[in-house]
């Protein structure tokens, strides 16, 4: 069906001559132009190109907010204000890099259960997942940190709290938590590594983001049956196909954000963060910012400092191992009728505790967060892998174009998966 | 120094133990705490806008009472001529900023003095510093107004807080501060206020440093042409235009903001309807684009 040239050929003189010492063309070429993406794709497969968009529009309004921010301990508040009020657009700027941060995780968390609904972590894409992985390890560093800076005294008192878990490490806990601060406790030098800390990380993820790409080009991007690509009729050119649904899609993603950024600025962060930092007043009711909820509930589940934080570590690391703690030969959980419901409780359980994680750590809170912290685990450690075994998945259609024509599978149990050679690589 | 360092220490040791353990103290009594009454703001919705000669009754409420005791920092004199804002005039805010005293220098002969403020300074605090303002109020210094309208909330809680994402009601700041203003009473029998302190309905365990700031008729409004005064010179009217003011000075942009958030809104509106029929369009030509994923 495509016309379009499937590898990039230089028409210039110019471009022969560039192409033969820098082929750069080429490969934007083939990555973002001719690469072949399945036709049957939804909407949840937008969410990658949404989140490249939020990282770079975090970057640039970060770049310019930095130009106006001081850091240091008895600045930071008043030059946060000093943007909000003097800076011409600078509350603009402000809002939009600190909803940003929100949008940032919406769009990474339903790319995320895209990626669980779908299988999208199985062979072979499990270096894809793990790069995933870490860039969300990234970004949860980078946001904890930018919350620090503008030193008000949610800012304070959550990264004293964090940083006081870092301590019950073992052996190490100490000198990394001394590293951080740059004394004994946050204060002026903490703010400062903190804030280069939050400017070097951003560029750390593109690094990992270009390696996330490159990655997904090797397998190819997964699709809403999991059967891959098996001929020219299965799949689509990334451009125009994909790249106008992208745009499509972000710019509605957009009108979300400009719905926060303009009419509820100040929905997603905490009053006291307008209060600045006191070290003698200690708020009485700190809570981490939302998308932290569910792994603070899991972190103040155990009743054990060290064991909260390794239970907290672990919820995340978990999710690396998923490519191998999933037997299923099944991807797509449309075939997987008895996964697709713990599929959901799952999410159920993540949104319970995040509920939980701002509620304070007292009475009934506290079993429930144990129970719901116990069930995350369970569902990845017991329930995933055991599924795989006793599950009756339905039968996958022949191909994606099967499916997009509505033409029943006919190819058995799980089979279809079996047929595919990349699947045993 | 070294003290304080320790004592943060150990609170901090304290607090952290408390949290792991699930013993968090919560606001002591907050459960009987009620909450704040929602009232119609002017500078609520979409369309939101400040009501300008209510932020001029606030101001002057502000003046003659609130700043006693309370600074306005980030303020400056100008801001009170911006648009947007009480929107005074130039000349009006000129003299108003001569009224105040601010310390400048060092001059050429290298000494600090004081001259009368101009539009450019910023409203000068009440007290020299933290200490003395502490000193002067019982141990704890009044906290500055500037961004109280956003630094003070109330728990919405679910369901609530998702309603208020689609009706953007984003007011909760206001309304606990006008609930504060308006909250005196005298205390149900069988309540101890401790020494220093005052009963406020509104305010979390119900005991506050600050005595009841706004009595009716203590602040005289401007009059209209029948010689009426232009709003009710009542605490309930007080509360209202020193809090929609309070609001202004937390969020001077508000109006800014929401102007151009419609017309960004409207923009990518429009933007993604012609980008929708355009990506039809383009997946016209493969046929069966969208279906496909649920169809298990």
């Amino acid at each position: 069906m495509s016309q379009h040239s499937t590898t990039y050929v230089p028409k210039s003189a110019f471009a022969k001559w560039f192409e033969s010492r820098l082929p750069i063309a080429g490969l934007v070429h083939s990555s973002f132009i001719a690469f072949p993406v399945p036709r049957n794709l939804n909407y949840f497969w937008t969410f990658g190109a949404i989140l490249a968009f939020m990282l770079v529009s975090q970057i640039v309004t970060g770049v310019f907010l930095a130009m106006y921010y001081t850091p240091n301990a008895s600045l930071a508040f008043q030059s946060v204000e000093h943007i909000m009020r003097d800076v011409n657009y600078g509350w603009l700027l402000r809002y939009l890099h600190a909803n940003g941060a929100s949008m940032f995780f919406i769009a990474v968390y339903i790319h995320i259960f895209r990626g669980l609904y779908y299988g999208s972590y199985k062979a072979p894409r499990e270096i894809l997942w793990i790069l995933g992985v870490v860039i969300y390890g990234l970004m949860m560093a980078t946001a904890f940190m930018g919350y620090v800076l503008p030193w008000g005294q949610m800012s304070f008192w959550g990264a004293t709290v964090i940083t006081n878990i870092l301590a019950a490490i073992p052996v190490v806990g100490d000198t990394i938590q001394s590293l951080l601060w740059g004394g004994y406790s946050v204060g002026n030098p903490t703010l400062n590594r903190f804030f280069s800390i939050h400017y070097l990380l951003p560029f750390m993820i593109v690094g990992v983001v270009i390696l996330h790409i490159w990655a997904l080009h090797v397998p190819g991007q997964n699709n809403p049956t999991g059967v891959p690509i098996k001929s020219g009729k299965d799949a689509v050119p990334f451009t125009p196909y994909a790249t106008i649904k992208d745009i499509f899609a972000t710019v509605v993603f957009m009108i979300f954000f400009a719905w926060f950024v303009f009419y509820i600025p100040n929905f997603l962060g905490h009053a006291d963060n307008y209060v600045p930092a006191n070290p003698a007043v200690t708020p009485t009711h700190i809570v981490p910012e939302w998308y932290f909820l569910p792994f603070y509930a899991i972190l103040r589940a155990i009743p054990d400092k060290l064991g909260g934080v390794i239970a907290m570590f672990a919820a995340i690391a978990v999710l690396a191992f998923l490519p191998w703690l999933d037997t299923s030969k099944v991807r797509s959980t449309n075939y997987r009728p008895l996964y697709k419901q713990f599929f959901w409780i799952l999410v159920a359980d993540t949104l319970l505790l995040g509920w939980l994680g701002a509620k304070p750590p007292e009475g009934w809170y506290v079993v429930v967060s144990q129970i719901a912290t116990a069930y995350y685990f369970i569902h990845f450690l017991v329930i995933l892998p055991v599924l795989g075994f006793i599950e009756r998945p339905l039968p996958l259609p022949n191909s994606i174009l099967d499916s997009v024509m509505g033409v029943k599978g006919g190819a058995g149990l799980p089979s279809g998966a079996k047929a595919e050679p990349q699947a045993k690589g | 120094m070294r003290a304080l360092g320790n004592n943060i220490m150990m609170k901090r040791t304290l607090l952290i133990a408390a949290a792991l353990l699930g013993l968090s103290a919560p606001a002591i009594a907050a459960e009987e705490t009620p909450v704040p009454p929602q009232l119609k703001w002017t500078f609520h919705g979409p369309f939101g806008t400040f009501d300008r000669a209510q932020l001029q009754r606030g101001f002057k409420i502000y003046r003659e009472v609130c700043s006693s005791c309370h600074s306005l920092s980030y303020v400056a004199f100008r801001n009170l001529s911006q648009p947007g804002g009480p929107e005074f005039s130039e000349a009006q805010v000129k003299a108003l900023a001569a009224e105040y005293k601010v310390q400048d220098g060092p001059n050429d002969a290298g000494d600090m003095f004081e001259r009368p403020a101009r539009p450019a300074d910023h409203f000068p605090a009440p007290f020299p510093n933290e200490n003395a303002a502490a000193a002067a109020n019982g141990g704890k210094a009044p906290p500055d107004l500037s961004l109280m309208a956003k630094a003070r909330t109330y728990e919405r809680g679910f369901p609530w807080f998702i309603f208020d994402m689609f009706t953007q009601f984003a007011e909760t700041g206001p309304d606990y501060v006008h609930a504060i203003l308006t909250g005196y009473e005298e205390p149900p029998a069988g309540f101890q206020v401790p020494t220093g302190g005052h009963f406020n309905e509104y305010y979390p365990g119900h005991v506050i440093a600050m005595p009841k700031p706004l009595s009716d008729g203590q602040v005289e409004y401007p009059k209209d042409a029948n010689g009426q005064p232009q709003a009710p010179e009542t605490v309930e009217q007080y509360s209202r235009d020193v809090t929609a003011f309070l609001m202004w000075t937390a969020e001077p942009h508000l109006e800014a903001r929401k102007r151009i958030g419609f017309q960004a809104i409207l923009f990518l509106i429009v933007l993604s309807g012609l980008l929708y029929f355009t990506k039809k369009k383009i997946w016209a030509r493969v046929g069966h684009s969208d279906l496909t994923t649920h169809q298990a």
